[in-house]
């Protein structure tokens, strides 16, 4: 088996576990490379299906190429497509962009806050209406028990410390000297009533495996990953005021590839282009501590 | 920028372009401040696998806090970690050296942390185990040598480190190698090297400076690209162990897939197969996969799905054998050795869950045989409880036989965890399987009834006086209202003709008897309690009728012997779909619950549970 094949076939598993385990399941979907991999690893685990709803938290930042893209292959894989957002911070305008918050405390607000009240059925959800092609408020929204998240370990410090299944406490937050031992493949599957799981399947996977397996599934993967002739491209996606292009005239999969391998990008950190990263000492840990992605 | 993604055809699978590096997973092991971070950083900036800048903000950050810098400090995310200058947690450093891709997994050396170091070890196909030079082998030193054993890593390397702080000594060093030599000799792994290094230093790591010239081992970087990748199993006998069953009949997908992984062995369509625990058979109808070129077999590694040639009733948990192979072992008494790591220690009498393969089942411990400090080797015996970090060889006994193989066999389906409380507690690998001697139910209920207490009423006093022979009737079958009415009719039947008779509905014990237990989770603890109480009604000269849907034999044996010495008889409704019980009378789904339960009735008389009784 080729590396490409191990890794798939771990992540598949995870999925399946997941899936058979929780029957309060949800997947992040950035719209990124990394989560749109693990939505096509979903589609391997399940022959083509997706059983499992699909979660957006829609900052309102995002860069709108990322909506069109999010809801037309909600579409075409006929995904249970769900948005949540933190409207009172929009309407109050607390955030980054409006010059009331730090990028921090920003992230906190749109990302975090939104993530973990979303995910608890405490604030509304909206879901794709495949007939009409529209979002609606989703009915007696329910708490999700687990939830799985593209984190990949070779990102940044605190996500290297993740377990596969990591459980989280009522509170969303992440004890990270109490994490559960996790062993071979058996995870940890069972969980305190109120308390969640935080299910990571990518975990093993590198930025350039990641590109790799695009390439050779031939995944669609959203144009602003390839540079559209302004001699720039993202390397990462995130909220359009934090996050920078690179300079780089990579405009397919392989070349992002040979980028990565010998190119300029081999020894530079993915997230070099995220701001909110450099105004915190301990890197994204307070943020993920808190629940964030 | 354009709004439009680009139109790429779907479905489409590339051949990979390039033979990709295979990839490795190496956990570094060892006593706390042995210098396992360090290594790992020093491994990373000598082989220039950092981020660019990495080091350089690392090195400003020391700076700015006035502290000295360390190699280890590349590692320890965690805010904690760098406060306390340990790690806590098990990280994964990527890089790549010119034969492969590695994950290195730097362990915790603290003891508090072992079941970090087990998570990170359990990863891992080969170890780097670190001591130090002055401070020389240490507890943890030994418990995590042993401990490779157990998790089925059989490659490893022993860097003897800080040997800067003992003038490079090549004494320091060889005695500490005879030593640890021996020690691992008896959990019976046989390192490949062991290295003389300075990780502070940078001495055979990646590069060797002019300090050991009587070692002509490799560095740490050549030993690793020394090991050897195991080949997956692809010789062994099958093993698939089920995860789920998929229909997804609502996208208008008929196919019914057996989903799972190959542990070992290989599976092509047109193969006789045979799953166990249940010894349900079936041939191969079909591979399933999802955009990957269409396939008649799968081996060892793969996360895949097949189709039967027939409807088969198997239960995501059971074990997919090849007829004709050697196929896997079925038993409910287990011979073990187990680590635990629970903060509170593993007890008789307590119901766990075993996790093995796919299998999810009660299990309690039976019997300790010994028990194992693993960092002196020094075993104990007569102990009553497996305490946090023991090593214990012990006898486990689940409520329904499950599937496995001796971890010398075949390892995957060898090794199980268990839980407790949600969490995983700890870990092992199986043995031996023993022949079922006495279970625990039987051994409950012998007790039960030696020391029970009585009157001079004798049962045949009782019977005599209600004119009745007491009994259980436990109505069984598919999870709809049949079996309530039928039992609500046979009550008015028996009730009417003058007998002592009671109907226990499941939701009248869910109220309260049960009332602390979820309706899904703890199917098992129901049942036992419906035991007790049948057998508390039987014991009062009654009639008993109540109801459990799709009851399988280990489930009907459990309320049986719960039940002893009361009788009980077994009634099924419909068709059988699981596991053939042994019922006494069968009923055909269609028949009205009045009908049924004149037939019911009827055999009772016949069985002499009601004398003078007519139609």
């Amino acid at each position: 088996m080729s590396q490409l094949d191990a890794l798939e076939s771990q992540s598949v598993y995870i999925l399946r576990e997941a899936y058979r385990s929780f029957k309060q399941l949800v997947m992040l979907w950035s719209i990124g490379k990394d989560s749109t991999v693990l939505l096509w690893l979903a589609r391997k685990a399940f022959f083509g299906h997706v059983p499992i709803p699909l979660l957006h938290i829609d900052t309102h930042y995002k860069i709108p190429e990322m909506i069109a893209y999010r809801d037309r292959f909600a579409r075409e894989w006929n995904l249970t497509m769900l948005v949540g957002r933190n409207a009172e911070a929009l309407q109050a305008g607390q955030t980054f962009p409006s010059g009331r918050c730090n990028r921090l405390q920003c992230c906190a607000a749109l990302k975090s806050e939104a993530l973990k009240h979303t995910l608890s059925g405490e604030w509304p959800r909206w879901i794709l209406n495949h007939r009409t092609g529209t979002y609606e408020v989703q009915p007696q929204p329910e708490a999700f028990t687990g939830v799985i998240v593209g984190a990949r370990a070779d990102e940044e410090g605190s996500r290297s410390k993740e377990r596969y299944f990591s459980p989280r406490d009522k509170h969303s937050e992440w004890d990270i000297a109490e994490q559960p031992p996790e062993l071979w493949n058996q995870f940890n599957t069972d969980f305190a009533p109120g308390t969640h799981v935080r299910i990571h399947p990518l975990l093993d996977w590198t930025e350039l495996n990641i590109w790799e397996y695009i390439e050779r599934e031939n995944i669609p993967i959203i144009d602003l990953y390839f540079d559209q002739g302004q001699g720039t491209r993202y390397r990462s996606l995130g909220c359009a005021p934090c996050t920078g292009p690179v300079v780089s005239s990579a405009r397919t999969v392989a070349e992002i590839i040979e980028e990565l391998k010998s190119g300029k990008f081999a020894n530079i950190a993915e997230r070099s282009g995220r701001q909110q990263d450099a105004e915190d000492g301990g890197g994204l840990e307070t943020l993920r501590r808190d629940g964030y992605m | 920028m354009t709004t439009a993604t680009k139109t790429i055809p779907f479905n489409t699978y590339r051949a990979e372009k390039t033979a990709l590096l295979e990839k490795m997973n190496i956990v570094i092991i060892g006593h706390v401040d042995h210098g396992k971070s360090t290594l790992v950083g020093r491994l990373l900036a000598d082989t220039d696998s950092l981020p660019q800048g990495k080091l350089a903000e690392v090195k400003a950050r020391c700076e700015r806090n006035a502290r000295p810098f360390e190699y280890a400090f590349l590692l320890d995310a965690l805010k904690d970690e760098q406060a306390q200058g340990i790690t806590i947690d098990s990280a994964r450093c990527f890089f790549r050296s010119s034969r492969r891709e590695y994950i290195l997994i730097d362990a915790p050396g603290h003891v508090e942390f072992l079941k970090n170091m087990i998570s990170g070890a359990a990863r891992a196909e080969a170890a780097v185990l670190v001591i130090d030079a002055k401070e020389g082998i240490q507890e943890n030193s030994r418990r995590h040598g042993y401990l490779l054993g157990m998790l089925g890593i059989r490659q490893a390397a022993v860097c003897v480190n800080k040997l800067d702080l003992v003038n490079y000594s090549r004494q320091t060093f060889e005695a500490i190698r005879d030593e640890f030599s021996a020690f691992l000799r008896q959990t019976g792994i046989e390192p490949r090297f062991f290295i003389p290094i300075s990780a502070r230093d940078g001495h055979n790591i990646a590069g060797r400076l002019d300090k050991t010239d009587w070692y002509k081992g490799p560095t740490v970087l050549e030993a690793l690209d020394c090991f050897e990748k195991e080949p997956a199993a692809v010789d062994k006998p099958l093993r698939f162990p089920v995860q789920d069953i998929y229909k997804f009949t609502e996208q208008g997908d008929d196919r019914r897939i057996a989903a799972g992984r190959i542990e070992t062995g290989s599976v092509t369509t047109g193969d006789d197969v045979v799953f166990l625990p249940s010894g349900k058979r079936a041939r191969i109808a079909s591979i399933e996969a999802f955009n990957a070129p269409r396939a008649e077999s799968a081996g060892a590694g793969r996360s895949t799905g097949v189709t039967l040639d027939r409807q088969l009733y198997i239960q995501p948990g059971e074990v997919m054998c090849r007829a004709g192979q050697e196929t896997a072992q079925v038993a409910t008494h287990l011979r073990v050795n187990l680590f635990w790591l629970g903060r509170e220690p593993m007890i008789f009498n307590k119901r766990y869950l075993l996790k093995l393969g796919t299998a999810k089942v009660p299990v309690w411990l039976r019997r300790i045989h010994t028990v194992l400090d693993a960092s002196e080797l020094t075993t104990e015996k007569n102990r009553s409880h497996i305490e946090r970090h023991d090593v214990a060889e012990c006898v486990l006994e689940t409520l329904k036989p499950v599937a496995f193989d001796l971890s010398s066999a075949i390892a995957q389906t060898g090794r199980f965890v268990i839980i407790d409380q949600y969490r995983i507690c700890g870990g092992g690998i199986i043995l031996e399987g023993q022949r079922e001697s006495q279970t625990l139910v039987a051994e409950h209920v012998a007790q039960r009834e030696r020391n029970w207490r009585r009157s001079r009423i004798t049962p045949a006093l009782r019977a005599a006086r209600l004119g009745q022979k007491s009994t259980l009737v436990v109505v069984t079958g598919p999870a709809d209202q049949s079996g309530e009415n039928l039992a609500r009719h046979l009550e008015e039947t028996l009730f009417n003709d003058g007998r002592q008779v009671y109907y226990l509905g499941i939701n009248n014990s869910l109220l309260g008897i049960d009332s602390d237990l979820s309706r899904s989770g703890l199917r098992d603890e129901f049942l036992r309690r419906l035991g007790e109480v049948s057998h508390l009604f039987t014991d009062a000269g009654l009639i008993l009728i109540t109801t459990v849907s799709d009851l399988d034999p280990y489930e009907l044996k459990l309320i049986k012997t719960l039940n002893s010495p009361g009788d009980c008889l077994v009634v099924r409704i419909g068709a059988q779909t699981d596991a053939e019980i042994d019922a006494d009378l069968r009923l055909p789904a269609d028949l009205p619950a009045s009908e049924g339960a004149k037939d019911v009735a009827k055999y009772l008389a016949q069985q002499h549970y009601l004398p003078e009784y007519y139609l």
